[in-house]
């Protein structure tokens, strides 16, 4: 079990993001312990990940206040999050193609030596080491990663995020582009980093996949949080409801729940 | 039934006469593929040989491979090599810049003032420092104007096309505002010998020792990358293919020095220098070394550093590379500056050539370096470039002008070819790397 009675280890309060008139996100409050998977769930607009972004320093937040380990921060760039810990896998990979795989893991984070200069056999035998862990299969270290396949891709993105010893992982969709094998290898890698205590906030569509990997859910619906629940105290059709319909477990009701169906 | 046994017996013959042709071509690029040599440089390499001696032959008298064409054809590409190794990462990173022609002029017109009218009066006529204060100047303005269209692009977010073809008006106006249109010349004497000519070549032995020094450098950089890759335990490359590499890229060097040696001076000017039926090689000239000096630097640079590393990133990926922390307004500033400094320097050649600052210099240029560059490998996609391509496709486009010229070949009928020849290139990298991609 996890223990909640600490300091949670991430914190968004009362965040707001307008893209013009329009509230993407309203005075939405979510939270994440150490070595919990959160998983943020809702409809295609619903502000999943326009509120993650807030954290991950790709769209700074029009108000409300992010806590890490208790402590408010100020997030207003991508390296700003990397510098508290926080990594970001995209939901569109964010690799650069042309690049191979050791160049993708440490962009922006190059290893030198001492005269500056790029260090590409150390970032090759770094990448070598991580994806020994990670993903043993994997081959292709001199290649632009443009050649690889979706989930060879997909490991280098987590290679990249769980290298520089994030402590809060956001994975925004990471099995969307993979077939059923690949999902389960990036499942077990999920379960895996858990272990190591790290938290993730986990995207997705899927609600399989969400129950499978997820502590608690978060739904979202029209830019606001429809509630928080622990996942073994609800079912797949009360977390659909407050999807689809926005109503909370108590407030769902044997019709509802028929309707849904 | 019949007919299946039919389609199966008429298949049958076919595969063993496939095979054998199929299994040789493979085995070429398997070849390639093992010595880990880059299958494009090969085949631009192949093109420039087979330009060269195509010209050679169909040229009147054969002149086209002779010691004193290939040294006039190392020297009039140089202007356009050093600033297309710039273009290359102006292109990687997405951007274009079509003001080189005219930051040429505005830049060679501004050194040559500084020589010409300026210093003359403070420190004296034809002064020792002379050339490096105007070359120092041309430096700083054609970077100072580089980093200012850099800024407007990366940071006001204005299109690089629009921004530089502002440039391309403005500082072409600029050159001729600057002497109201008059041509400035002399330059001064030892600046003179940045644009090559008789004296501004470092001689038979010099070229020798430094060819020689090329050769120690090419066996020391295999050297030090295969002992640190061994360091780690990684693949090495076939000892075979790294032999064999090294005694061709030496070889070449050596035949080429040799080959440009017996250029010798014009036996008027051995006389006057004293050495009248002397054969005095004149050697490489200035602006072929600092071309090649500029490639070196430009590709460790897009290579070994941060920097280089990040204009990719950039290219392959904007979003990716802003996400993943790098400063990607900065780092396109940088490259548009780089550009600028690389202006300045070919401008300082090209006035020392002509040995005059007109506001007309360095006209056209900019499709030239473009074109050397794109025929080099360099995508507009983006992400996609490299320098030693950049210089190989300045040589190829400079080697087909040269040979026609030879050949008698007027104006018109030179830029149809080398419009084909780049739209050409173009299409073959295009399907090779789509055949290369499935």
């Amino acid at each position: 079990m996890i223990d909640r009675s600490g300091t949670p280890l991430v914190e968004l309060r009362d965040i707001r993001v307008a893209f013009g008139g329009v509230h993407a996100v309203r005075d939405v409050t979510v939270d994440l312990y150490p070595g919990e998977v959160v998983g943020l769930v809702g409809g295609n607009g619903a502000g999943k990940t326009t509120l993650i972004r807030t954290l991950s320093g790709a769209h700074p937040a029009d108000s409300g206040q992010i806590l890490i380990d208790g402590e408010p921060v100020t997030i207003s760039h991508p390296r700003d999050a990397k510098a508290l810990g926080v990594e970001t896998i995209y939901q569109n990979l964010a690799l650069a193609d042309n690049i191979d795989a050791p160049g993708n893991v440490f962009l922006g984070r190059e290893l030198t030596t001492r005269f500056g200069n790029l260090d590409d056999s150390a970032m090759e035998d770094a990448t070598r080491k991580l994806m020994g862990r990670l993903n043993p299969k994997f081959q292709n270290f001199v290649v632009p990663v443009a050649s690889l396949s979706g989930g060879q891709r997909q490991s280098v993105a987590i290679a990249r995020a769980v290298h520089f010893n994030a402590r809060i992982l956001i994975m925004d969709e990471p099995t969307a582009a993979l077939g059923p094998a690949e999902t389960r290898q990036v499942g077990d890698l999920i379960k895996q980093l858990r272990e190591e205590g790290l938290g993730i906030f986990l995207i997705s569509h899927d609600i399989h996949d969400v129950f499978d990997l997820s502590d608690r859910i978060s739904v979202m619906l029209q830019g606001k949080l429809v509630g928080t629940v622990d996942k073994t105290e609800v079912t797949t059709d009360e977390v659909l409801a407050m999807i689809i319909l926005g109503k909370r477990p108590g407030e769902v009701t044997q019709k509802d729940l028929a309707d849904l169906h | 039934m019949a007919e299946t046994k039919v389609s199966t017996a008429e298949r049958e013959p076919e595969t063993p006469a496939t095979e054998p042709e199929e299994a040789g071509r493979r085995s070429l690029k398997d070849l390639l593929r093992a010595a880990e040599v880059d299958g494009r440089l090969v085949g631009m390499l192949v093109a420039l040989a087979i330009i060269w001696v195509v010209f050679h032959i169909i040229t009147p008298n054969h002149t086209f491979l002779t010691p004193r064409n290939m040294w006039n054809l190392s020297v009039q590409t140089a202007v356009v090599a050093i600033m297309a190794t710039g273009m290359v990462l102006i292109i990687v990173t997405r951007n274009i810049d079509l003001s080189v022609g005219a930051v040429m002029a505005a830049v060679g017109m501004a050194m040559a003032i500084v020589q010409h009218d300026w210093l003359p009066k403070w420190i004296g006529f034809d002064h020792p420092l002379t050339w490096v204060i105007a070359v120092a100047v041309g430096l700083v303005l054609g970077a100072a104007i580089g980093a200012f269209q850099g800024t407007i692009v990366a940071y006001v977010g204005v299109p690089s096309f629009i921004v530089t073809l502002g440039g391309f008006l403005v500082w072409r106006g600029v050159a001729w505002w600057m002497a109201s249109g008059q041509t400035i010349a002399p330059m001064d004497t030892l600046f003179r010998n940045l644009g090559g000519g008789s004296t501004g070549t470092v001689g038979g032995t010099w070229s020798w020792i430094l060819g020689i020094a090329a050769c120690v450098g090419i066996v020391l950089l295999q050297f030090t990358k295969r002992r640190q890759r061994d360091r780690y335990g990684f693949r090495l490359r076939p000892m075979w293919a790294e032999l064999t590499i090294a005694v061709i890229a030496c070889g070449a060097v050596l035949l080429l020095v040799g080959f440009l040696n017996r250029y010798y001076l014009p036996p008027a000017l051995a006389a006057q220098a004293g050495k009248a039926g002397q054969n005095i090689s004149l050697g490489l000239a200035y602006p072929v070394l600092i071309a090649i000096g500029v490639g070196i630097v430009m590709t460790f640079i897009a290579t070994r550093r941060r920097f280089g590393r990040y204009v990719y990133g950039i290219g392959g990926n904007p979003d990716a590379a802003e996400l993943a922390g790098i400063k990607t307004r900065r780092t396109i500033v940088k490259t548009f500056t780089l550009m600028g400094l690389l202006v300045g320097l070919a401008a300082a050649v090209q006035i020392a050539r002509l040995n005059a600052a007109v506001s007309s210099l360095g006209t056209g240029m900019e499709l030239n370096v473009i074109a050397a560059a794109v025929i080099g490998g360099t995508s507009f996609a983006g992400g996609v470039g490299t320098i030693v391509g950049a210089l190989l496709g300045a040589l190829i486009m400079q080697s087909l002008v040269s040979g026609m010229v030879l050949m008698g070949i007027e104006a018109p009928l030179q830029d149809i070819v080398v419009g084909i020849v780049l739209v050409l290139a173009v299409t073959l990298d295009t399907i090779f790397r789509r055949r290369a991609a499935t």
